[in-house]
């Protein structure tokens, strides 16, 4: 966040200093001006919304992804969680004849218990993160496929209301992406929690012998992330105004790129919320982008996979040489 | 006057802002060994790193044989013949010695590994330092030592002239490091020129042809061989330290912690102590008596089987480290950087660690206020740093350990529990140290002090708890406690056995890092900087 910069006494607002303590965010203006001249519709109002909408739900799950990485984990199943949530959410109002506010709480609580499971399977049953979360991936996508019996579900109006536009211009997963950001901003910088991420991921025997109840706040970890996959998944339902059996396959790749994108370090410790942001445009610009120019998907995902590796090797260089 | 291998001369090396070294002279002859001393941070690191050709200087002239070079990389600085011993040994556990020896360099015939040229040779080079294994045993079977000789063995071979020991002796008992001043001074009638870093004054004594001694990045002087320790401590920390070990003594209050029949089946029996306000219980004993074992319990990290332990008039939970820390006891682990700091975070949240939880105010840490407390705190301990946002790990050992004992100052505990406090800590941060335990004890605050150098625990504390073998081998009194009557203790349980009565992760951390029989083990921290 801008406001650490601020805090750490350099006081002057200094865009060199912004980007050199943002790698990615200069990838990011590259990418655009680089856009901008290539493709002329692309730095258009309504195709800049369009961009951000299109991040939303990738943007939603890479925040949640943010405060398991930077706690010294990792997060596979945040793909299938979302998409499961969305699923009981609109399996809730359609065969359970919830009415739709509930089904939406619905949703949220089968991620957060989903996030639960992991947390328990982490901390309580010392299971690596990548194993524990990659039997969740499995099992909640194969609980979505049981409670949809392989069909789409319709969704009700209070979800499908995340997918829509207010007054004609202003997308709201737009702003719920931004919401997301303050809110996971506020709560890296500024909670016990957030903050007991960092030490923890630093060196959890440190934080323990400190006095941090490593257990209990990687469960708030797990449990936040579930959480924040019930919210994209429940972004996406409503965008299409279904939820499908097969929503967010793979996405948590794209969360996971997008945390590393930002700067965020994978052995744990160090990550940010604006670099995750970041590192969630630049994925989104670049769909936006090669579909502008009409790249083949095929293609898309070569120069999207290129585009990952080139991020995280320039970061690494600019801390080599700090 | 021997052949000149190397001179540096006018080195300057900045990293961020900071001068790590400053217009550095410095030069080696055939056939000698060149001690390079200084407190933690004064540069020897740095400039050990410019002759191993990993940082590039921004200013000053380079000379090897006779002529400028420019060391771009290790490789290069390896080609004109000089060989750098880090402290973390560069070894494949898992492959042969042999095949250690020729990492990356094996003879081949057709095509092949020239398997017999390799075994015969192998063990032409590991005579060369007396090393007497077999070049089939796998790397991991060998002790530290063996490992540090199968480097040098290895540096040797390709012709090396310069040997630079980055602090070899470090992990070394006091056999193992005769062995290696022996090697060493067989290798300077060879002519091979050597630069030795150590922080052990004695060993300095024994070994050093010329002593260049750096302070803040500046050489500020150079020693002949026979350098009193007084005059090296003095050059080294630029003022005389008029007491090594300033110990105030208080008048002993009321009891701050009381443990009673502490017992966990295979690694500690029937341990019992108290320690009063004002008072610093040293605890002794051999590496493995359990001593870490029982404060780690105590302190509620680990479990005990049964037993006692109250803490400023309460009992906490047992196995609740945070209900001990709420008693008022605070513990600064043995391994600093492995257990003390968080070292992806800045000093000032290192500092903050332990006082966060109280700062927090409906899930929301008071960061204002903790920033302050914390500023003031590093001021107060005076750490050197750019500013409490640094990055932990870029500090020196000694500030380190001011910034791991901070956040228990910061905590207030009554109780505050150091397991080797100095270790890797330079003269002038150990005595600043010790000046903290005095505060401690002045403000009426207990301390228990466990370390592995005698001198320092029989200095600073008021009474010396000895254990051997995972029980209270006795107590000596300030006025009673001579480093023998210790060791004599240290040594005294009865069927003491280095390998039996110790938990499994012992057991394993033996297997992993073999190390020799417990009367070799003893006292191996006694002769580091006694005579000070």
């Amino acid at each position: 966040m801008t406001t650490t910069v601020a805090e750490r006494g350099r006081n002057r607002p200094d865009l060199g200093k912004l980007l050199s303590d943002n790698g990615a965010l200069g990838g990011l203006v590259v990418l655009v001006v680089a856009l901008s001249i290539m493709a002329p519709t692309f730095l258009t109002p309504q195709n800049l919304l369009n961009v951000g909408v299109q991040a939303a739900v990738v943007a939603v799950l890479a925040f949640g992804q943010t405060f398991v990485i930077v706690s010294g984990g990792i997060d596979l199943s945040v793909g299938s969680v979302a998409a499961l949530s969305g699923m009981v959410a609109a399996w809730s109002f359609t065969e359970a004849g919830l009415p739709g506010w509930l089904a939406l709480v619905a949703g949220l609580v089968t991620g957060l218990a989903a996030g639960l499971v992991n947390g328990v399977m982490v901390s309580y049953g010392r299971l690596p993160a990548f194993i524990a979360t990659l039997a969740m991936l499995s099992v909640a996508r194969g609980l979505t496929l049981v409670v949809s019996d392989g069909t789409p579900k319709s969704t009700p109006e209070e979800i499908t209301a995340l997918g829509s536009t207010i007054g004609d211009y202003l997308p709201v997963p737009l702003l719920v992406m931004l919401l997301v950001f303050g809110l996971t901003g506020i709560i890296l910088t500024r909670t016990y929690a957030g903050r007991t991420m960092y030490a923890i991921g630093g060196n959890a025997d440190a934080a323990r012998l400190s006095g941090i109840n490593v257990r209990r706040s990687t469960l708030v970890v797990y449990g936040l992330a579930g959480v924040f996959a019930a919210v994209a998944g429940l972004l996406l339902a409503g965008r299409l105004a279904s939820a499908g059996p097969q929503a967010a396959v793979g996405y948590e790749l794209d969360a996971i790129a997008a945390v590393v994108i930002g700067g965020a370090s994978l052995s744990g410790g160090v990550g940010r919320a604006t670099g995750t942001f970041v590192g969630a445009l630049v994925l989104a610009v670049l769909r936006n982008g090669l579909n502008q120019l009409q790249v083949t998907p095929f293609w898309q995902q070569v120069v999207i996979g290129v585009v990952i590796a080139l991020a995280v090797l320039f970061d690494t260089l600019r801390r080599r040489t700090k | 006057m021997s052949t000149e291998l190397l001179r540096v001369e006018g080195i300057t090396k900045r990293f961020t802002g900071a001068l790590a070294l400053s217009d550095v002279d410095f030069d080696l002859r055939a056939g000698e060994v060149h001690v390079l001393l200084g407190e933690n941070g004064a540069g020897k690191s740095t400039l050990v790193k410019v002759l191993a050709g990993a940082h590039s200087p921004d200013a000053g002239r380079i000379v090897v044989g006779g002529e400028e070079v420019r060391l771009g990389s290790p490789q290069q600085a390896a080609k004109l013949g000089i060989a750098v011993i880090h402290q973390e040994l560069t070894l494949v556990p898992d492959l042969s010695v042999a095949e250690n020896l020729f990492l990356g360099r094996m003879p081949r015939r057709f095509g092949f590994v020239d398997r017999a040229q390799i075994r015969r040779r192998a063990s032409d080079m590991l005579d060369r330092v007396g090393l007497r294994v077999d070049p089939g045993t796998p790397v991991r079977g060998l002790g530290i030592a063996q490992q540090q000789m199968v480097e040098i063995a290895r540096a040797l071979d390709t012709d090396a002239k310069v040997l630079v020991l980055d602090e070899p002796t470090a992990v070394l008992t006091e056999t193992e490091t005769d062995r290696l001043l022996e090697i060493m001074s067989e290798l300077r009638e060879q002519g091979v020129g050597l630069v030795f870093i150590t922080h052990r004054l004695e060993e300095i004594r024994r070994i050093a042809d010329r002593i260049t001694v750096l302070r803040d990045g500046e050489s500020v002087g150079v020693l002949p061989a026979g350098a009193s320790v007084d005059e090296m401590v003095s050059t080294m920390v630029g003022r005389t330290i008029s007491e090594q070990y300033p110990r105030r003594a208080q008048e002993p209050g009321e009891v701050l912690l009381s443990v009673s029949g502490l017992t966990r089946s295979g690694a500690f029996t029937d341990v019992s102590f108290e320690v009063r306000a004002g008072e610093v219980l040293g605890v002794a004993g051999l590496v493995g008596s359990g001593r870490t074992e029982v404060a780690r319990a105590v302190f509620g990290v680990d479990r005990y089987d049964s037993g006692e332990v109250v803490v400023a008039g309460s009992r906490p939970r047992r196995g609740d480290v945070n209900a001990v820390m709420r008693a008022g006891l605070g513990l600064v682990p043995e391994d600093r950087k492995g257990q003390g700091l968080v070292l992806t975070s800045s000093v000032g949240e290192n500092l903050g660690l332990v006082t966060m939880r109280a700062a927090t105010r409906g899930g929301f840490v008071d960061r204002k206020a903790q920033r302050v407390r914390t500023s003031a705190m590093a001021g107060r301990l005076r750490v050197k740093t750019a500013g409490q946002d640094q990055l932990v790990r870029e500090l020196s050992g000694g500030n380190q350990q001011k910034v791991v004992i901070g956040k228990w100052l910061l905590a207030d505990v009554r109780v505050l529990v150091l397991d080797e406090p100095t270790r890797g800590v330079d003269v002038g941060a150990k005595v600043e140290i010790y000046e903290l335990v005095n505060e401690l004890t002045d403000a009426g605050h207990a301390v228990v002090l466990i370390s592995s150098d005698l001198p320092e625990v029989i200095g600073m504390s008021d009474r010396v708890l000895v254990m051997s073998a995972g029980r209270v081998a006795g107590e000596l009194a300030a006025d009673e406690a001579t480093q023998d009557a210790v060791m004599a203790l240290a040594v005294s349980e009865a069927g003491w056995s280095y390998r039996d009565g110790f938990s499994d992760e012992w057991r394993e951390a033996e297997r992993d890092t073999p190390r020799p029989a417990p009367s070799e083990e003893t006292i191996r921290d006694t002769t580091r900087e006694q005579a000070t």
